[in-house]
């Protein structure tokens, strides 16, 4: 599974209520949380991620609450993949559990607006744009297995466990 | 065992052999708690896996506290699908105005000391003030235990913290938390565990314990013990920690953590004179009647200041009827008080105390993102119980150092 998108590019310690804030999240309609994502930072991000996009971000990318309104809205609105220097331990596998891949590298060489290409279960990403190679922290192997079936309700669907 | 931290004994216990930090481990879970702002995407989750019935209905509990009393009819109808599924399942629904999930399971002794929880909601940790390995996971997470009454967990690694030496006078047990958040920053803790020791802790009491606990996750930590000699479990004598901080208790005053960051501390007495907006006392870091005693005992037989709003939400409702026995309800009320039904609606930004564009508001929540109490336009100030009653008295921010206690 590769993903080739180009980066939207954020800070450090992007948290669950930038991501979607609270008041959207008594839904379980998916299309309605992407409407609302990363609004308070990016008013334009749900037209820019619609085509697909990179999300590329600095440290602690997800911090704070429980909620997978987060990564669900960010993968709803077009969000492919989010490279980022760490993630909270939540949203992390609040992102894994529903099929939305990471990747965790150095991202301070990636510019708003460059082509990455990541395959999921490799060791790095690259930057079509530079040609540079960055090398990313190893998913386990389960991680990639569940990221590659779409997500842990398909896994365990798969493997009938 | 005479190894192993608290969290690597919980793991080992439940994983049924004998594990350390960084392995990853199934393990059995004694409870699981959903409530109504994750709940139902759990449902859909463990529906979507072709659920049939869940592995054991009676550690399973379902509490509505996110948006309770119902604001509109997209919450009720998230709360009739909630208690569909737990009539349908047979398990335990908490309803709407008996309280916040966190106090509910603590205050209802749903979870002894060594327990595994998991919660879809990220301030689970709090019940590490017993002993509890609890931790926040998200909707999936919680659809595939019900499904199968497991999950897997990293080991992780902990930090010791020692609280070292006498709190002063006028602190609490919200100033030594957000002092430590503040030295140490958001992401200290990142997918670690804490363990706290000291001899404030053997004196201080439960609330204060579920103060410092609830906010682990604030530092990014997975859970977080607060240890004496009541908690119920303790770490082996030759337990090793990935880092041991040492904090001076003697050097902590009254603190508060400014906006838009937990991280972003400040004394008190740097910031006085502040003018604000609303004051919100209650949630499941301090909603209970030990914080609701503090702000009575600083506003009875006086009055909030002119333009300044005082919202007061117990954060149980056996809390709220313990405060009206002790007249405790009538003083915050005569003072100027107004009072919502216990839940979580306030602080998360559901409903309960918006604040408008630009208001500044004073809170003894956990949280104090941009948007978090529902307007990304308004600034959140996080301080104990006792600075945000004394600044509600002067409609400005004042150190509670000035009071006599």
């Amino acid at each position: 599974m590769k993903v080739l998108a180009k980066a939207l590019k954020y800070g450090d310690d992007i948290n669950t209520d930038l991501i979607i804030a609270g008041k959207y999240t008594k839904t379980i309609n998916k299309k309605e949380l992407a409407l609302h994502a990363m609004e308070d930072i990016d008013p334009d991000f749900t037209d820019k991620a619609k085509e697909g996009v990179f999300v590329v971000a600095g440290s602690n990318f997800g911090c704070g609450s429980s909620r997978e309104q987060a990564p669900t809205a960010l993968k709803e609105a077009g969000v492919l993949c989010i490279a980022a220097k760490s993630f909270a331990r939540i949203f992390y596998r609040n992102a894994i559990n529903i099929g939305l891949t990471l990747v965790e590298c150095d991202t301070s060489s990636i510019a708003d607006g460059d082509v990455l290409e990541y395959e999921v279960g490799s060791e790095t990403v690259k930057n079509v744009t530079t040609g540079k190679k960055t090398r990313i922290v190893a998913l386990p192997e389960i991680m990639v297995d569940i990221l590659l079936a779409g997500g842990v309700v398909n896994y365990y669907r798969e493997k009938q466990y | 065992m005479n190894a192993k931290t608290i969290a690597e004994k919980v793991l080992s216990y439940h994983s049924g052999r004998d594990v350390s930090a960084g392995e990853t481990v199934f393990c059995g879970i004694d409870l699981m708690m959903a409530h109504d702002a994750n709940g139902p995407m759990a449902i859909k989750a463990f529906e979507n896996m072709n659920g049939g019935k869940v592995f054991d209905p009676s550690k399973i509990v379902m509490i509505m506290d996110h948006a309770c009393p119902a604001p509109y009819e997209r919450a009720a109808n998230l709360h009739m699908l909630m208690r569909e599924f737990s009539r349908q399942q047979e398990v335990l629904l908490i309803e709407c105005g008996e309280g916040v999930c966190h106090q509910l399971v603590m205050e209802r002794g749903l979870v002894k000391p060594g327990d595994l929880v998991i919660g879809t909601d990220s301030h689970t940790c709090t019940y590490g003030a017993m002993g509890v390995f609890s931790t926040g996971v998200g909707a999936t997470d919680m659809g595939v235990a019900f499904l199968t009454g497991r999950n897997w967990f990293k080991v992780p690694d902990t930090i010791r913290i020692n609280l070292n030496g006498e709190l002063k006078p006028h602190c609490s047990a919200k100033d030594v938390i957000l002092y430590v958040i503040g030295r140490l920053g958001a992401k200290k803790a990142n997918y670690k565990a804490i363990e706290f020791y000291g001899e404030y802790l053997e004196r201080c009491t439960d609330a204060d314990r579920m103060t410092i606990a609830n906010m682990v996750v604030e530092m990014g930590a997975k859970t977080g013990f607060t240890c004496y000699s009541g908690l119920g479990i303790e770490a082996g004598k030759s337990a090793s920690y990935c880092e041991v901080i040492d904090i001076d208790l003697e050097k902590i005053t009254p603190g508060i953590a400014k906006p838009h960051t937990v991280d972003n501390y400040s004394p008190v007495s740097e910031i006085e004179g502040l003018a604000f907006n609303q004051a919100f006392i209650g949630s499941c870091t301090n909603g209970r009647i030990e914080d609701l005693r503090t702000a009575a005992s600083i506003l009875r037989g006086k009055r909030i200041a002119d333009g300044v709003r005082l919202m007061v939400v117990p954060a149980s409702k056996s809390i709220m009827m313990k405060a009206f026995e002790e007249e405790i309800l009538t003083d915050l009320l005569n003072a100027g008080a107004v009072l919502f039904t216990p839940g979580c609606g306030a602080c998360v930004g559901t409903h309960g105390g918006v604040p408008g564009d630009g208001e500044i508001v004073l809170s003894t929540a956990n949280r104090n993102f941009k948007g978090r109490m529902g307007n990304n336009k308004a600034f959140i100030y996080l301080a104990s119980p006792a600075t945000v009653a004394v600044s509600a008295l002067h409609g400005v921010i004042t150190d509670p150092s000035c009071i006599d206690i």
